[in-house]
């Protein structure tokens, strides 16, 4: 495994390559419901560049954060689901 | 408040893909004081996104362009670099209100060229909301970001040769691609690819006469039916041809081509051509003095017409108006090969019916197509402003940006969502530090 880094994803660690962003991290341990939409649907990334919104999780405690295009830091917080 | 910074410059290019490289490396190297602006960490648009990191495998042109753009940021009075900055309003002339990690900023210009690139055209079908179905390029880019696809199963569908992209890139990333469901009419494929003769887009050329890379089929006639969960995997039914075709796959990459990023253009007030295609002058000047536009904003038609646009305008917006013309003949050729992608990726009638009225066409806001329609049944909104103050469609955190363009492809509605500032999503301190853009 290259380089990597521990995120803490809905309160339990993980260990994801330190080269990847917060999306990439979140679907590579399996995690594909990033957030749940206003009539109660799962959803995940779809554009992957930063524009269709729909990737948005908490990073260290502050809501709405566009997954796809935050780069992992070690020690990162990330709730999904919201 | 009162944290506002300011930076000042002669000429302010917003986007770094091939068009803001090329813009911005001419416009320096003809001795202007320029600002190159993009909302990624790095230079190459989404095209040549990681192109600098060996590991994505280089792209010769994006290579010489870089490399191009690290030359004209080198030494003082170089080209300033403002990345992870996102412009989010057009407070007043030559200035724009931008947000980055290090809070709010004003850029101020005397020219402005536009270079914001396109996103990908989504349209709905039954399950085109379930996580494992993204964009086609929505895919390469959590790849390229560190999504490991070895030994994953994808089934690539929609429409343009940024499918075959797509599917090489991620075949040899290690994912398996059984086959590139194209719904463009096979006749127009040939004869599209039988023109590329004299492209540099030979994987393209060669992949569409041969009907596919090595162990991947490229069907035209073919699009998604319907996508659905079946044992923590996908279930893809694809229409081929007369026949239809179920699937198991891991992700479903699906995108319908691509439309321009407007939205700032229309901000700037800048004239359309058509929907969708900012209207230029011979030096990419808009109908708005001093502003330029560059890239796939005036028409999609990939990396050749946006790099010699961007020179193009860089040039036009140094002074350098009378060595633009020599640059005319390439981008002849350029324009030529737009109208022909064009005319041969025209999205089939057909598509416009795959969604029934229960599918969610606003993914924000979760309205239904069928929300959409009026009356009896068979009227809908005329125009996409009076669908979101109607229904909330196109009213959230995406301002329309996925259902726009859906709708009014599959409704024939006028895409007219009034662009207010912000145009993304901005910090509340960002419009407070501005005193509200």
């Amino acid at each position: 495994m290259p380089d990597t880094v521990v995120i803490i994803i809905n309160g339990r660690p993980h260990q994801v390559a330190e080269q990847s962003t917060v999306a990439a991290a979140l679907l590579t341990v399996g995690e594909t419901l990033f957030r749940t939409s206003v009539s109660g649907q799962g959803r995940g990334p779809l554009c992957g560049m930063g524009i269709c919104m729909e990737c948005r999780v908490e990073i260290d405690g502050v809501p709405a954060r566009l997954s796809c295009q935050t780069p992992v830091r070690s020690g990162m917080e990330v709730r999904t689901g919201g | 408040m009162g944290e506002l910074r300011r930076e000042i410059f002669d000429i302010v290019i917003i986007g770094a893909g091939p068009a803001g490289m090329a813009a911005a490396a001419t416009a320096c190297a003809a001795g202007a004081h320029a600002a190159l602006v993009d909302d990624n960490g790095y230079a190459g648009g989404q095209i040549w996104r990681r192109a600098n990191n060996a590991r994505h495998g280089k792209s010769v042109l994006a290579t010489r362009w870089i490399n191009h753009l690290q030359r004209s940021a080198a030494g003082s009075g170089g080209l300033a670099r403002l990345q992870q900055t996102r412009v989010v309003g057009m407070p007043r002339a030559n200035v724009l209100l931008a947000e980055s990690e290090r809070g709010a900023l004003e850029i101020h210009y005397d020219k402005l060229i536009l270079a914001t690139g396109a996103r990908e055209l989504f349209l709905p079908f039954p399950g085109w909301t379930h996580p494992r179905v993204m964009g086609a390029g929505g895919l390469q880019s959590l790849v390229k970001s560190g999504l490991p696809i070895v030994g994953r199963r994808v089934i690539v569908a929609g429409s343009g040769p940024l499918l075959l992209a797509v599917a090489n890139y991620l075949r040899h990333a290690g994912a398996i691609v059984p086959l590139i469901a194209e719904q463009a009419h096979s006749a127009e494929i040939l004869r599209f690819a039988a023109g590329l003769a004299r492209t540099p887009a030979k994987l393209l050329q060669a992949a569409l006469l041969r009907g596919g890379l090595i162990g991947t089929r490229y069907c035209a006639d073919a699009w998604p039916l319907r996508a659905q969960e079946s044992g923590g995997r996908l279930s893809v039914t694809l229409q081929i041809g007369k026949r239809r075709r179920v699937e198991t796959a891991d992700y479903l990459a699906c995108g319908f081509g691509l439309v321009a990023n407007v939205e700032l253009a229309a901000l700037a007030g800048c004239k359309f051509a058509r929907p969708g295609c900012v209207a230029v002058d011979d030096c990419q000047e808009t109908s708005v003095k001093h502003v330029f536009a560059a890239g796939e904003l005036t028409g999609i038609g990939g990396v050749e017409k946006a790099i010699v646009e961007g020179q193009i305008a860089g040039l036009a917006a140094a002074g350098r108006t009378t060595q633009t013309a020599r640059l005319f003949g390439n981008r002849d050729a350029a324009l030529a090969f737009t109208a022909r992608l064009e005319k041969a990726f025209t999205l089939r009638p057909e598509l416009k019916t795959l969604a029934g009225p229960d599918e969610i066409i606003c993914r924000c806001e979760d309205v239904t197509l069928g929300q959409l329609t009026i009356g009896d049944g068979d009227q809908t909104f005329h125009s996409l402003h009076d669908a979101k103050l109607h229904t909330r469609c196109g009213m959230g955190p995406c301002q329309g940006r996925i259902c726009g363009p859906a709708v009014a492809f599959i409704t024939g509605a006028e895409n007219d969502l009034r662009i207010r500032p912000p145009i993304l999503p901005a910090r509340v301190a960002t419009l407070a530090a501005d005193g509200g853009a």
